[in-house]
């Protein structure tokens, strides 16, 4: 075999066949990712837009009572889902109450406290927190922390707090356990992870230069994290403060499990409640009536809206550090 | 002067020393709770988890359906969501880079990846289940698929990025079409990446409840049917842990012990795998 037969002759007839070939390989490939790219966005569209379907009924029907009026009546068929919408607020609420404090405090803990060799696991031993099912959580909750909050928390708080002028009403009522402060505990354990471990980077991403420069003018740790550490990163913190939100009010499994289910409005955070995820997973397979149907979809609806607005802030707010760290 | 100082020292003691609290607090709880669910757990494991179906209300039995039909749709969720994960993630590090759709997609996507994974139920049964008229196991791992393909997007994207520049040139310049390169050179040099990715997608969806309520709902029996209704692990749990009965709460924990199992080996052995960056 000789090479020069194959390359001298055919070679300029070759060559560009080849080449035509090649682009339209390229041409197809990169059809078929931005494709897949553009996958992600219409599913954020068409979620939405199926809820928004979904839901029409309800919408056209109640109006702004779907949102204001407190009665959830699957018998009447009326539906209002005030009570939903302000047990996912309180429990939300609850959530970040304790969540925030303790993310920063893992945060500093692992920024200024921790000797290096012991970061990594116990930065792997928080995030864990988050890769527990949501379910195990409710379980847990359910069958041990209720149980645990009735025994113990409930009937304290009652007595210090019940008889107080404002506070009181809050936690006044029987403790069984389950209902808004522990369905709120609850969350606040499962958002920990998601709040410290944005923390935890941003306080990392810090450039040693400047925290040195405060160590040198003699300031203690804490003062840094204050004065340098915090300052530097602050959107970041509050990015990771509402991505935690947003993860608390969506939130579905370990609510359920611990909020009770009730359609009465309660002041209480030791009565039993209800939340619109909880609501959903509780009622949609007994969804018997159109209307009892399109009000469940257009709670989740609402949930994806706001959801989606929380978490548009938390992420504008973390961009906007990356940007200044490039 | 004194003073000042002294006090200084003494706020940055209690703050040191709360923030340690913190730390302890948060660890209290994953011990608690995995204390809880080992225990528990284990009290109720038994070879029949494997042999016998799900059992009627009281009476004893084992999860073998629901374990099947967790594996078959994850196992959908896996073939149909990580190709599509993977290709965007393709096109956001290869072709879209710093583009405006490009930063568009990835804020959609992180959204995606925090989303209430129940909205994504309720889409599905509009998008699946009720133009078919009845539940069923490919509704379910379509919704695992939704849930599944941001987290693979994010880290291929991530992982596809972390690729010198130069192993592209270079292979550009030997005259390789930018597909091949991609495909051949790119994709090999991230594969840990990008396995990871699939991994992480994989832990994510496993425990996952609120998607496959109303999308495989459940089945008390044996089926390999993707077209039915499906058993499947999460919501077997959940319908036994809220029941009334004993066997069907040791059941319950013996489920969720398994299911946890399996999430942390596999988070655990994600991190494992992704330590070693050999590009930064």
């Amino acid at each position: 075999m000789d090479a020069s037969v194959i390359t001298q002759p055919d070679a300029p007839a070759f060559r560009p066949r080849r080449a035509h070939a090649a682009t339209r390989g390229d041409r197809a490939f990169r059809w078929l990712t931005a494709g897949a790219a553009w996958l992600v966005l219409f599913v954020l569209v068409a979620a939405a837009a199926s809820m928004a379907w979904g839901g029409r009924l309800a919408f056209r029907t109640f109006g702004w009572d779907f949102i204001t009026g407190s009665d959830w009546d699957a018998v009447g068929q009326r539906f209002g889902a005030l009570v939903p919408i302000y047990g996912t607020l309180v429990s939300s609420a609850i959530a970040m109450l304790i969540a925030v404090p303790i993310s920063l405090g893992i945060a500093i803990f692992l920024a200024e406290v921790a000797p290096r060799w012991i970061r990594g696991p116990i930065g792997l031993a928080v995030e864990l927190l988050a890769a527990i099912p949501s379910i195990i959580y409710g379980m847990w909750g359910l069958f041990v922390f209720a149980p645990f909050m009735a025994n113990h928390i409930e009937p304290w708080l009652t007595e210090r707090l019940g008889p107080l002028p404002i506070l009181g009403p809050l936690f006044s009522g029987p403790p069984i356990g389950i209902g808004m402060l522990t369905a709120g505990i609850i969350l606040g354990i499962m958002t920990i992870p998601f709040i410290s471990s944005v923390m935890r980077d941003v306080f990392q991403a810090v450039p040693p230069a400047l925290r040195e420069s405060a160590f040198a003018l003699g300031a203690t740790p804490w003062e840094v994290v204050r004065k340098v550490t915090i300052p530097h990163t602050r959107s970041a913190v509050i990015g990771a403060i509402f991505l935690g939100f947003g993860r608390a009010l969506g939130e579905t499994m370990a609510v359920t499990f611990v909020l009770g289910n009730a359609h009465d409005f309660s002041v209480s955070l030791l009565m039993p409640g209800n939340s619109i995820a909880a609501a959903i997973a509780n009622e949609f397979t007994e969804a018997d009536s159109a209307i009892y149907l399109s009000a469940l979809i257009a709670l989740g609806f609402l949930l994806f809206v706001v959801t989606f607005i929380v978490l548009a802030i938390a992420k504008l707010m973390l961009v906007r550090v990356e940007r200044k760290a490039r | 002067m004194r003073s000042i100082v002294r006090r200084r020292k003494a706020v940055n003691a209690a703050v040191l020393i709360a923030a340690t609290a913190a730390t302890l607090f948060a660890l209290f709880w994953l011990v608690w709770i995995l204390w809880t669910t080992v225990s528990q757990g284990f009290a109720a494991l038994s070879p029949r988890l494997l042999t016998e179906m799900t059992p009627p209300p009281g009476a004893d039995g084992g999860l073998l359906n629901a374990f099947f039909g967790s594996a078959v749709m994850i196992g959908l969720a896996v073939v149909i969501g990580t190709p599509i994960g993977i290709l965007a993630g393709t096109y956001l590090a290869e072709y879209g880079r710093r583009s405006k759709l490009a930063e568009t997609i990835r804020f959609v996507n992180d959204i995606l990846l925090s989303a209430p994974s129940i909205v994504i139920g309720l889409f599905v049964y509009e998008l699946v289940v009720r133009p078919a008229g009845h539940f069923s196991g490919y509704a379910g791992g379509l919704a695992l698929a939704i849930i599944l393909v941001p987290v693979v997007v994010r880290t291929s994207d991530e992982s596809l990025r972390l690729v010198p520049n130069q192993l592209r040139e270079a292979a550009l310049s030997l005259g390789l079409p930018q597909w091949k390169v991609v495909t051949h050179i790119v994709y090999r040099s991230a594969a840990t990446g990008v396995a990871t990715g699939a991994l992480l997608g994989i832990a994510r969806i496993s425990g996952e409840t609120a998607p496959l309520l109303f999308t495989a709902l459940n089945n008390q029996y044996w089926t390999a049917d993707l077209a039915s209704p499906m058993a499947n692990v999460p919501v077997v749990i959940f319908q036994y842990a809220m029941s009334p009965y004993e066997s069907w709460h040791a059941l319950a924990w013996a489920g969720a012990l398994v299911v946890t199992a399996f999430v942390l080996a596999l988070s655990i052995l994600v991190r494992v795998l992704l330590r070693p960056r050999t590009y930064k």
